[in-house]
């Protein structure tokens, strides 16, 4: 297990204490917990089991149970590629695959460079622009797979 | 300031309705005069979009460009910006509308703001360029009221969308917001705001149609000091963006409705279930809640009665399942969102054990509506056994993608073809995929079917929440279900054996056929597998996870024998059963799909015709789309 720094364990702990240490705010304090520490490695989840007072097979189950919860951390710049109805229909498979074969990754995974790591969502909402994909915050719309090289390329100089 | 009287509320809604009027009446009018403050408009008001859709258009930029324009001009008394939330016609976005001559812009991009202030805020002439264009008549439409996007749409749970400020309670207010509540705590009892609910026939509109006063009823029977009120929005289904929509436009009908089934129940504590990746969604119930509080409209003696009542908001992180009511409760108490078998219904044992009711976002935007324009006025809406009306997110090859509400009855052409506009890009329409992943694929044949519960559960599909995926030609339909087979193994939750081990077969067996290894035997397979599945499976995800495959197959029957006997996808999507050529008549040799083949599959000399070496082709398709002369085909 890897060691985490002492100013994160106590931010971990004081994440638990503001919600009570109850074991029903576990999924309150994963979400703060992960906005934190930016994902929630097993380390983390063992402090969470200690102040909750629950086994951490529990917390474990939990986290590998949603998949807004990730146990790897996310790179720079995280593209999330839209998987939803609206995105499928017009398309968003083969902006997945592009992005894929660019960044050399498969989705879940981050580039070793930590600059880049790739995952599927269900729907951002903004069907309009089908397909979509997110990079960070912006999303970019009406997609084609020849427009992902300049994407990365605009993301890759900082 | 606290509100402890309805003589509190109606000076609010008089001295705001001074404010909203203006929208009010404009909605009614054909802008046909335009307005300009060099025309004498004493003030004007400009609507911008806020939801998510038009946000990511950069929305935003659009209302701090014309904020920045009012205040370089001096003219903050006299033009004012409102952020609103979704207008619905989401493929036109962003969307802006000037008051009072009721203009809709469309498109607009943030730099466009200087124009419009110049030319029409402050000249008083209508900027051409950004109006919409009927693609039937060829003809500009310079207001909502005149497009046939609009025309058939009937607004209630949608009445406040793209009209009222989401982030200011008083507009709500302006509105007739909380005088539901406010009729329902001093004027009547909790059985007969429970019996108006049921004499209008609203049912749940997160999909599986239970009447909501039934469901409310026996909630307030079961006797406990504690009880729950619990709101469903976690919009899981992929495409659909109903309540996000009406979470982020209209906030307070949702708060308001929650507090009047408490009363009617008995409760005095209420839940937002909703989803982390609703970040604006989350934002807006948030500033929602803490103003009616501030009001006294949330939280002890609301109005001056005995009632009490509070929200709290829950986040789910992910997981479609957790739209089934016991999962829900399940993921709130903090635990894996597994459902559990009903018997015990929430009604008796839900949130900690407590009696829960548990209703969705639409449902409840419903609501307040029916108690004050009663439930008779509600009733006379929608067809013989579904009343009101449904929202619907229309998306996919369509025209005209955007967020709906029509009446239940109307039928699926109207929809697709009046309001939708048709299929993009004159293509043939193939099929409407209604329900999610729990629905099923519609064809031309059903074209003519009355939306609503009933029609469409015997049609082979279902109402679902409200997405509605319109295909064309160019979609396989046994990709479509693989698709959605896919999602559904992704989100199963594991825990009863038909849904964790019999989907992800039947999966397996989606990918033999679109890899071109497909058997005869295996359709079989499939339809035995799926009436499995159906029958066994211990929740309503399980249960109905298989529709999307037994739709296709009976609907798409020759497409699948094609996949299987002749190793054809007519859609060219299956990507082992194709292959890429390039045409040498057409080829001019400027060697784009070369430099952008990401195999190095193609070969040829600059000016001569190229060709696609098969053996390295990874039928990625990049040729075709880099190809500006359409040499590029697939057989």
């Amino acid at each position: 297990m890897e060691k985490l720094c002492n100013s994160v364990v106590e931010k971990i702990r004081a994440i638990c204490d503001k919600f009570g240490n109850k074991p029903g705010e576990l999924i309150n304090i994963l979400h703060e917990s992960q906005h934190t520490v930016g994902y929630l490695p097993m380390e983390v989840q063992a402090i969470i089991a200690e102040k909750l007072n629950i086994p951490v097979s529990r917390v474990y189950g939990v986290v590998t149970f949603y998949a807004f919860f990730t146990m790897v951390p996310k790179g720079k710049h995280p593209v999330s590629v839209c998987l939803g109805t609206a995105c499928y229909v017009r398309g968003s498979e083969k902006i997945l695959e592009e992005f894929k074969r660019t960044l050399g990754i498969d989705v879940g995974e981050t580039t070793e460079d930590g600059r880049f790591s790739l995952d599927c969502l269900r729907c951002v909402g903004a069907c309009g622009l089908a397909p979509v994909a997110m990079v960070g915050e912006k999303v970019y719309g009406h997609l084609n797979p020849a427009d992902i090289k300049k994407i990365i390329k605009d993301f890759s100089q900082d | 300031m606290k509100i402890s009287s309805i003589e509190d509320l109606k000076k609010i809604r008089e001295r705001a309705s001074v404010h909203l009027k203006p929208r009010e009446q404009s909605d009614h009018q054909d802008s046909s005069a335009t307005c300009g403050l060099k025309k004498g408009t004493p003030k004007i008001q400009i609507l911008t979009c806020g939801g998510t859709g038009c946000k990511a258009s950069q929305s935003h930029l659009i209302a701090d460009n014309f904020k920045k324009l009012i205040a370089e001009n001096n003219l903050e008394g006299k033009v004012e910006v409102i952020t609103t939330g979704c207008f619905g016609f989401c493929e036109k976005g962003p969307i802006v509308k000037i008051i009072p001559d009721n203009t809709f812009y469309t498109k607009v991009k943030p730099e466009d703001a200087e124009e419009i202030f110049t030319t029409h805020i402050i000249g008083g002439k209508r900027v051409n360029r950004l109006l919409y264009v009927d693609p039937k008549r060829k003809t500009t439409v310079s207001d909502s009221k005149h497009m046939d996007f609009y025309r058939k749409q009937v607004r209630i749970a949608l009445r406040n969308c793209g009209l009222i400020d989401p982030e200011d309670i008083v507009e709500y207010i302006a509105r007739d917001g909380y005088f539901a509540l406010a009729d329902c705590l001093l004027n009547r009892s909790p059985k007969a705001v429970i019996d108006e609910i049921k004499k209008s026939g609203l049912r749940g509109r997160g999909g599986g149609g239970f009447p909501t006063g039934l469901k409310w009823e026996i909630a307030s029977k079961n006797q406990s000091k504690e009880k729950y009120v619990v709101c469903n929005a976690d919009e899981g289904d992929p495409g659909a963006f109903m309540d996000r929509s009406i979470m982020e436009g209209d906030p307070n009908s949702i708060v308001e409705a929650m507090a009047i089934c408490g009363y009617a129940i008995g409760a005095t504590h209420g839940l937002v279930y909703i989803r982390a990746e609703y970040p604006l969604a989350v934002e807006r119930l948030k500033i929602a809640i803490k103003q009616a509080r501030e009001l006294g409209l949330l939280g002890k003696k609301i109005l001056g009665t005995s009632f009490s009542f509070d929200i709290n908001i829950r986040y789910g992180a992910g997981a479609f399942v957790c739209g089934e009511e016991t999962a829900l409760i399940h993921s709130m108490e903090g635990r894996r969102g597994e459902p559990t078998l009903k018997p015990p219904f929430p009604a008796e044992s839900g949130y900690n054990g407590k009696p829960t009711n548990v209703n969705n976002v639409e449902t409840f935007a419903n609501v307040p509506i029916i108690i004050n324009k009663g439930a008779d006025w509600f009733a006379s809406i929608g067809s013989d056994r579904s009343k009101g009306t449904k929202v619907f997110a229309l998306a996919g090859k369509i025209n005209n993608v955007g967020l709906i509400e029509v009446p239940m009855g109307t039928t699926l052409r109207e929809v697709i073809f009046d309001i939708g506009g048709g299929i993009k890009g004159g293509k043939q329409f193939k099929a409407v995929q209604t329900g999610g992943p729990s629905g099923g694929c519609l064809t031309e044949k059903h074209l003519d079917t009355p939306i609503d519960f009933d029609t469409l559960t015997a049609a082979g599909s279902m109402m679902g929440s409200g997405g509605m995926i319109v295909m064309d030609e160019d979609n396989c339909m046994v990709s479509v279900a693989r698709f959605y087979l896919d999602f559904i193994v992704g989100e199963s939750c594991g825990k009863c054996t038909p849904c964790r081990i019999g989907n992800k077969r039947m999966l397996e067996i989606l990918d033999k056929i679109i890899a071109g290894n497909g058997t005869m035997q295996d359709l079989d397979k499939l339809k035995t597998l799926a009436g499995v599945i159906k029958d066994t499976a211990l929740c309503g995800l399980g249960q109905t996870s298989p529709n999307p495959v037994l739709s296709t197959l009976s609907n798409f029957w020759d497409e699948y024998v094609e996949h299987v006997r002749d190793k054809k996808c007519r859609a060219k999507q299956c990507k082992a059963l194709l292959t890429y050529v390039i045409n040498p008549e057409k080829c001019i040799g400027c060697h784009a799909c070369a430099i952008g083949c990401p195999a190095g599959a193609i070969e040829g000399v600059p000016r001569k015709p190229h060709a696609i070496i098969f053996s390295k082709c990874i039928k990625c398709g990049m040729c075709m789309s880099r190809c500006k002369f359409k040499a590029v085909s697939v057989v």
